[in-house]
């Protein structure tokens, strides 16, 4: 584990502890995150540049590579505006909140057998409990912003958060029963060996039970991507930022680097429910063809392929989340609401149910 | 019953749909034109930046006159009797020099009506249309081909040569002139 090797760098005491946890929590960020939140913008506007036959940035840099990292740099000097009419604590506090959430469940995520930032036994449990502090972060920008953008907006993205984690829990719930276990490390290596073993597919081993369950988990599996998509604010279930109707919503009243922390978290959101969704049905880390370095023996390259793997896996489900997002239009929130309450709970309560009885087999 | 599993359906079905058609314009070129290295293909007709070929212009003020915006100034100085200016490519001999002759394209709503009027097909337009100024006075193109000296003495020959033919004519006034019968109605 990353974590031991760390402790046994610094030599074993509290002091080594204390230094490799700071580490071992701030890597994701600097390694990760931020890396992956500028490719991810680059990305969004190639893609939509390219399915709009379009160009998109071309200027800075080959094929305007250098374009996210120009934009960022002019975030961090612009003016941190603060309206008077602003609740000033909940305005400051709010972009944190909202950061904090979407980055502490990267906490839980399995990047590699060796590379987790905790092995929790509840990761399941504890993700979907940590990013409810993005509702609180949403509604406090809404509600300090003092504009009727953001509060609208606010309580738009609040309505959809709520309704939409009731599919996406109901979905975990029949991945935890199948498999028995809450940690996604352990999620991940129960599919280990080839694609055929994930979840999608009805889970390792060769019994009946695998083959009943096939077309449940396909279900389940677009049931979560499409509440995740909602989750995360992407379009089509974009109402809470609506660029149409509601400036921007929840993050109309921000600027510079509040306004940065905010599009970080919405970029790093993005990745993380795309990597649940990989942990859960497609393999997490596993690879699907077999380990290089297990052929030529040596296993020393296996972590370095299974994070390039999963950083594969979850980089195309970001891709199908911007493919969607400029196919399909935005949803109206009676519209919303009825994909939710009518169609993907009860969809997903009746798979619950049929998991529930195939796993009894 | 049927239609709830309809609509699952149709979404579904529809999405994808949808996707198959953006994923394919992934793969269609282009329709941006990178501006400064490639330029597009402009039409045969368009009209841009005037040009005036001077070795044609006679100065007949024509295309001045046409111009609704009145961005063409010209001025124009007679040539002497002894002087001979050479002749436009169309075969008119040209009789004035042409001491002054610039147009602001700040004003220049480029119509193409001084085009028309002109007689030896001088003035037209051409395909530059990247011609921004930061100041305004830098877009008065001046087309006049003497230089502003060679103007000056244009403009004190004639004066020179009008004051001599006055003074000729002050003379020849002042003698006495013979008398000019008028002519009378012829009665019948």
């Amino acid at each position: 584990m990353m974590y031991d090797f760390l402790v046994d760098l610094f030599g074993n005491s509290t002091l080594a502890d204390i230094i490799a946890g700071t580490i071992q929590s701030i890597l994701p960020l600097f390694v990760f995150i931020l890396p992956f939140a500028l490719f991810a913008v680059y990305l969004e506007r190639k893609v939509s540049a390219h399915m709009q036959d379009r160009l998109g940035p071309m200027r800075t840099g080959w094929h305007g590579w250098k374009q996210t990292i120009a934009d960022i740099i002019k975030l961090i000097q612009k003016e941190d505006i603060i309206a008077t009419d602003n609740d000033k604590l909940l305005f400051n506090l709010a972009p944190i909140v909202v950061f904090v959430g979407s980055y502490a469940a990267f906490a839980a995520i399995p990047f590699s057998s060796y590379f987790i930032g905790t092995e929790l036994d509840l990761g399941i449990f504890y993700i979907v409990a940590v990013t409810g502090l993005v509702v609180a972060g949403i509604l406090m920008a809404g509600w300090a912003s003092n504009n009727k953008y953001s509060l609208l907006g606010s309580m738009r993205s609040v309505a959809q958060i709520i309704s939409y984690e009731i599919p996406t829990i109901l979905v975990m719930l029949s991945l935890v029963m199948i498999s028995g276990t809450m940690s996604l490390h352990t999620l991940s290596e129960q599919q280990t060996g080839y694609a055929w073993n994930w979840y999608i597919f009805g889970g390792p081993g060769m019994t009946l039970s695998k083959f009943l369950l096939i077309p449940s988990m396909f279900i389940g599996f677009l049931i979560i991507y499409i509440s995740t998509l909602a989750e995360v604010n992407r379009t089509p279930f974009d109402i809470p930022e609506a660029e149409s109707e509601l400036v921007s919503g929840y993050h109309t009243e921000y600027s510079g680097m509040k306004f940065a922390m905010f599009f970080l978290a919405e970029y790093a959101n993005m990745f993380a429910v795309s990597a649940i969704v990989v942990a859960l049905f497609l393999g997490g880390y596993q690879s699907p063809i077999g380990y290089f370095g297990d052929l030529i023996g040596a296993s020393w390259m296996i972590p370095i392929e299974q994070f390039t793997w999963f950083t594969i896996k979850g980089l195309f489900f970001v891709f199908v989340q911007m493919w969607l997002r400029w196919t399909l239009p935005r949803l109206r929130v009676d519209q919303l609401m009825t994909t939710s309450w009518k169609y993907l709970i009860p969809i997903a309560f009746v798979n619950l149910i049929i998991i529930g009885l195939i796993t009894l087999l | 019953m049927k239609e709830y599993f309809g609509n699952i359906y149709t979404a579904l079905a529809t999405i994808f749909i949808g996707m198959k058609i953006t994923f394919k314009h992934m793969f269609v070129p282009s329709v941006t034109i990178q501006y400064p290295e490639v330029k597009p293909q402009l039409p045969e007709r368009e009209r841009n930046r005037l040009y005036v070929n001077m070795d044609d212009c006679i100065g007949c003020d024509q295309c001045s006159r046409a111009c609704p915006v009145s961005c063409i100034e010209i001025e124009t100085t007679k040539s002497l009797p002894g002087e001979d200016l050479g002749k436009t490519s169309n075969g008119k001999k040209k009789a004035l020099w042409v001491t002054n002759f610039t147009i602001d394209f700040a004003k220049c709503c480029y119509c193409q009506l001084c085009v028309f009027p002109c007689p030896t097909e001088c003035i037209y337009m051409t395909d530059v249309y990247e011609f921004a100024e930061w100041e305004r006075n830098k877009l008065v193109y001046d087309f006049a081909t003497l230089t502003p000296e060679e103007r000056q003495e244009k403009r004190d020959n004639l004066a020179k040569f009008n004051a001599e033919k006055e003074a000729e004519k002050l003379k020849a006034a002042s003698e006495p002139k013979p008398e000019i019968k008028k002519d009378q109605p012829e009665e019948k």
